[in-house]
């Protein structure tokens, strides 16, 4: 029961996270750094890695859609490129894993912000309908130029990261590691960002465009800056992912995987973190629960879909967070100053 | 060979401009761009194959009646779906995100009950052909042109003459003062829902008898190139959806002429998003897209 009596709400957790913030970090690091040692089956660790892969990516998309409002259905397509140019670049140029994970990223950018370009100009369903016909264009040209991607046939062993000479496999927990790591990573990222005064911006875009034109927030610069932002985070995820599954090809990064992502945003609620994990690993483990249910695991992606908007829009995890707003220290130091004086 | 080609875009233009004007009828009234539409021909499509190869009702009873169930699948999509949305008030893009939930269930379902594989359709016009100006026009081409037309000179009748396309044009035009005038805006809905579906059918039908060919996926890219069509004409007007259909055909069957037929999907989408940036109202749109 809540204290206002009236009934039991699942962010009657949130305070309870908050009071005892300390311990459930300590619970929290030990138990996801203890993983791989505790359960050893190779399968399950997989299907880990695989979910940590698919966080990144719903971590990437929620910038956009979560935080900006803007809803891609392409976002495969990122996924894709982030994943194709550190592939070949690994495969063809034999380049070490970082650098062309980079270079992935930075391809992944470069094409975010000539994707961003088109919300000068179209606004919700419409611009939806771009990134489809992006996500579908990308897919063709993977497809079409076979001198560099191998067409059809995608791009097979393709080799793990290294670091000095340590290769990182799943057998040997290095990939398990460095996924978590990588989201820890742009968690924090995100995190900052969205206490930042661009993350105040985005969510301004995402409640009232034109509010925050008349308040002076250069909209179509953010929103191409969130287009940016979320399509690297997706490269990254695609190039982890390439390199985990280790074969790769045009079809792997459907518009089932563009759904897929906007669902795991949605289930778990759009436009927070914890939301994030939860529909990742609902949504990646639950059909891997039994065969009979990977058969049905299309159908209940669309059924999610519909539901969550028929019932909880906001996503599993998506409610106000009733804690007090945390303001940054430039901030308070700033009041600080201006009570001394 | 160029005329030939024009011929074959023609008759491929005709069965997307049918999908197009579903698009463009629940657009309309709407404001939504129902992307479970692609899954609704797909399954306009499957459902006559059973009736017509399963069940053996006959080409005419089974192509009819796959037409009423789609149809009532529209219906079904907008009251289980839709309606609890408008009802709710919620944000447009719920209703989107909605529809594309609902093209993954349709389309799954197909998958599962009637398997993922390519199918022969029956091709009900026979192979004859008439030659025409140097080129070859096969009956199953001049017959998908004909059969489109009536359907659209009926859409069109429905529509401009009828006083329930009285009420659709009133919904379109604004809801609010259309309900205070007594209109069953839901009702009104429900019909134009039934409408895109029952046109998908009759699309999904020609099209899958003109390449003999039908899977539970097909839906997706029918879907989406319709779609370029009906933004090309101008999403939410009836001629618009017929003109930006045929050019799309065209579009496409040039495409495999000059580029190579691995490019015939692609120039659907290169036409929606170069409109999309320079003219997003299309050919005969009225004032659409809200600009910042």
């Amino acid at each position: 029961m809540d204290k206002t009596g009236k009934k039991w709400k699942l962010s009657s957790f949130e305070s309870f996270a908050w009071r005892n913030a300390k311990l459930l970090w300590i619970i929290l690091t030990v138990f996801l750094l203890m993983l791989p040692f505790v359960f050893r089956n190779p399968y399950f660790l997989t299907v880990v890695a695989k979910i940590g892969c698919y966080i990144i990516l719903g971590l990437g998309l929620n910038l956009l859609t979560g935080y900006t409002g803007l809803v891609s259905l392409g976002h495969a397509g990122f996924v894709a490129i982030g994943a194709y140019t550190a592939s070949l670049l690994s495969v063809k140029a034999g380049c070490p894993f970082f650098p062309s994970m980079l270079a992935g990223m930075l391809a992944a950018a470069l094409i975010g912000a000539l994707m961003g370009l088109p919300t000068l100009r179209v606004t919700g369903t419409y611009l939806s309908i771009i990134t489809l016909g992006f996500g579908e264009i990308v897919k063709m040209v993977l497809m079409n130029w076979q001198s560099v991607t191998n067409g059809t046939l995608g791009v097979k062993n393709i080799p793990k990261p290294q670091i000095f000479g340590w290769k990182l496999t799943t057998a040997n927990h290095g990939m398990y590691f460095l996924i978590l790591f990588m989201i820890v990573l742009i968690s924090l990222f995100c995190r900052s960002l969205m206490r930042s005064k661009t993350g105040r911006a985005l969510r301004a875009i995402r409640e009232d465009e034109m509010a925050s034109t008349m308040m002076g927030i250069p909209v179509t610069a953010y929103k191409i800056l969130a287009f940016v932002l979320s399509a690297v985070i997706c490269a990254l995820g695609g190039a982890l992912y390439a390199s985990l599954i280790g074969y790769i090809d045009p079809n792997t990064f459907n518009f089932d995987v563009s759904t897929l992502i906007l669902s795991i945003v949605i289930l778990g609620g759009m436009g927070t973190l914890r939301g994030i994990y939860v529909g990742a690993i609902v949504l990646i483990a639950f059909p891997e629960l039994s065969r009979s249910l990977m058969k049905y695991r299309f159908v209940l992606y669309g059924a999610i879909l519909v539901l969550m908007m028929r019932f909880r829009p906001s996503g599993i995890l998506g409610w106000r967070s009733s804690l007090p707003y945390r303001l940054s220290g430039n901030v308070k130091k700033k009041l600080r100053k201006e009570a001394d004086a | 060979m160029l005329l030939q080609q024009i011929f074959n875009g023609l008759a491929l233009g005709m069965g997307y401009a049918l999908i197009a004007v579903g698009y463009s009828l629940v657009f309309g009234i709407l404001r939504l761009v129902n992307f479970s539409h692609g899954s609704v021909y797909a399954f306009g499509a499957e459902i006559a194959m059973v009736f017509i190869v399963s069940m053996r009702l006959g080409i005419i009873p089974g192509i009819l009646l796959s037409m009423l169930f789609t149809g009532i699948l529209g219906i079904l999509i907008d009251k289980a779906a839709l309606e609890p949305l408008r009802k709710k008030g919620s944000p447009p893009i719920a209703s989107l995100i909605t529809t594309i939930g609902i093209s993954n269930i349709v389309t799954n379902l197909l998958i599962i009950f009637l398997g993922s594989e390519k199918r022969n359709f029956p091709n009900f016009f026979g192979h004859s052909g008439i030659h025409l100006l140097g080129g070859t026009v096969s009956m199953t081409q001049i017959m998908m042109c004909v059969i489109s037309v009536i359907l659209m000179l009926i859409l069109v009748f429905i529509v401009f003459r009828t006083k329930i396309g009285l009420a659709m044009r009133a919904s379109q035009q604004n809801a609010k003062a259309a309900r205070m005038m007594g209109i069953d805006v839901n009702f009104v809905i429900r019909f134009t829902f039934f409408l895109a579906g029952v046109s998908a059918a009759l699309a999904g039908v020609l099209i899958a008898g003109y390449y003999e060919i039908v899977y539970p996926n097909m839906g997706f890219m029918a879907g989406l190139k319709a779609f370029s069509a009906a933004v090309l004409g101008g999403i939410g007007s009836l001629p618009g959806a017929i003109l930006g259909g045929l050019i799309i055909g065209n579009a496409e069957s040039m495409a495999v002429m000059f580029l190579g037929s691995t490019y015939r999907d692609s120039v659907a989408f290169i036409i929606l998003i170069l409109v999309l940036i320079l003219r997003p109202n299309g050919l005969f749109g009225r004032k659409g897209i809200t600009k910042v």
